[in-house]
């Protein structure tokens, strides 16, 4: 990035304005808690499923088993802050639940450390 | 692949506990490479668009007085079990983005920094960033074809990281190795978090 002419509408900017008209405008994630692994998983029916988007609908797909908001993201093909946006959305539709944060020590402690550690031996 | 169970006994939904490693060093260190050998999906790939201040995208209206890009970040996935899952996250390559970084790093396991003996000094901002912080990282030398080889020794003296810090020699393509290297950090931040009790 050098300039002005930089900016976010560079050759990338097809699929770029389509992710911002979906959240209208709204860029500032409403939930904080929503972090990188954070996992999602979808409610097994939305309550009122005319109310949302495609996007939303498609989320509620992706999460039919869980993912975290990155895979969210990745598998959507958008930016992870417009996930977020309509992560927080359906948060708030109570379509979703997330892994509830207090439960998510911040450093690993020993149990999940060894649970890991088998687990990526195994593999 | 783990199957992932629907529920728990009690109805509620099984949402499990992610736990993330970082994949850091150098530009052409061989990060999306290791991720690609152990990762259990195809690797992800997925961008942050944020605002050269880099204190998170403000509000659209904004905008046109900011400069914005796009960080991108590759990313694996191993199940552990169906309530732990680990993420591996290559960090991007422009280490102008440490605080995408610090987002990477936060509750992290810890870090594999990889190291190309040709190129030792492409690593040492990754290094420095984990020391820094006082998160617990090895260091593993992916010994490419035609590079000359060098012994621990002679790399941890040029590195000039403390005995403390595990180094091994690993080749990244190949997922036993890049497995064995995912374990000696794991090990290693049980043998520090031990030290502390």
């Amino acid at each position: 990035m050098t300039g002005r002419e930089d900016w976010w509408y560079d050759e990338a900017a097809g699929p770029l304005v389509r992710p911002y008209a979906m959240v209208r405008g709204r860029t500032r994630p409403l939930r904080p808690e929503l972090h990188l692994v954070t996992q999602v998983r979808a409610m097994p029916s939305p309550a009122d499923p005319d109310a949302l988007a495609v996007e939303h609908l498609e989320i509620m797909e992706l999460c039919r088993r869980p993912l975290s908001v990155a895979e969210v993201a990745a598998y959507l093909d958008v930016p992870l802050v417009v996930v977020k946006v309509l992560l927080s959305d359906l948060i708030q539709r109570g379509d979703v639940v997330i892994r509830d944060p207090s439960r998510v020590p911040h450093v690993p402690d020993r149990n999940l450390l060894q649970a890991v550690l088998d687990g990526v031996r195994g593999i | 692949m783990v199957s992932v169970e629907s529920e728990r006994p009690g109805g509620e939904l099984l949402v499990p506990t992610p736990v993330k490693i970082v994949i850091a060093g150098g530009f052409g260190t061989g990060k999306t490479t290791m991720v690609n050998s152990v990762s259990e999906i195809p690797p992800l790939h997925t961008e942050e668009l944020l605002t050269e201040a880099g204190v998170g995208v403000d509000d659209v209206l904004g905008l046109e007085q900011k400069e914005t890009t796009t960080v991108a970040l590759d990313f694996g996935r191993i199940t552990i079990n169906p309530e732990v899952v680990l993420y591996l996250f290559g960090t991007p390559g422009q280490n102008r983005f440490w605080f995408m970084w610090d987002e990477l790093a936060f509750g992290a396991i810890g870090a594999v920094i990889l190291v190309d003996t040709r190129r030792l000094d492409s690593s040492f901002p990754s290094i420095d960033f984990f020391e820094r912080r006082g998160i617990p990282f090895v260091i593993a030398v992916n010994c490419f074809e035609g590079a000359h080889s060098y012994e621990v020794a002679e790399v941890r003296r040029a590195l000039d990281v403390d005995e403390a810090i595990p180094l091994v020699l690993c080749d990244a393509r190949d997922r036993e190795s890049s497995k064995t290297v995912l374990v000696s950090l794991i090990q290693h931040t049980m043998d520090r978090l031990d030290a502390m009790a």
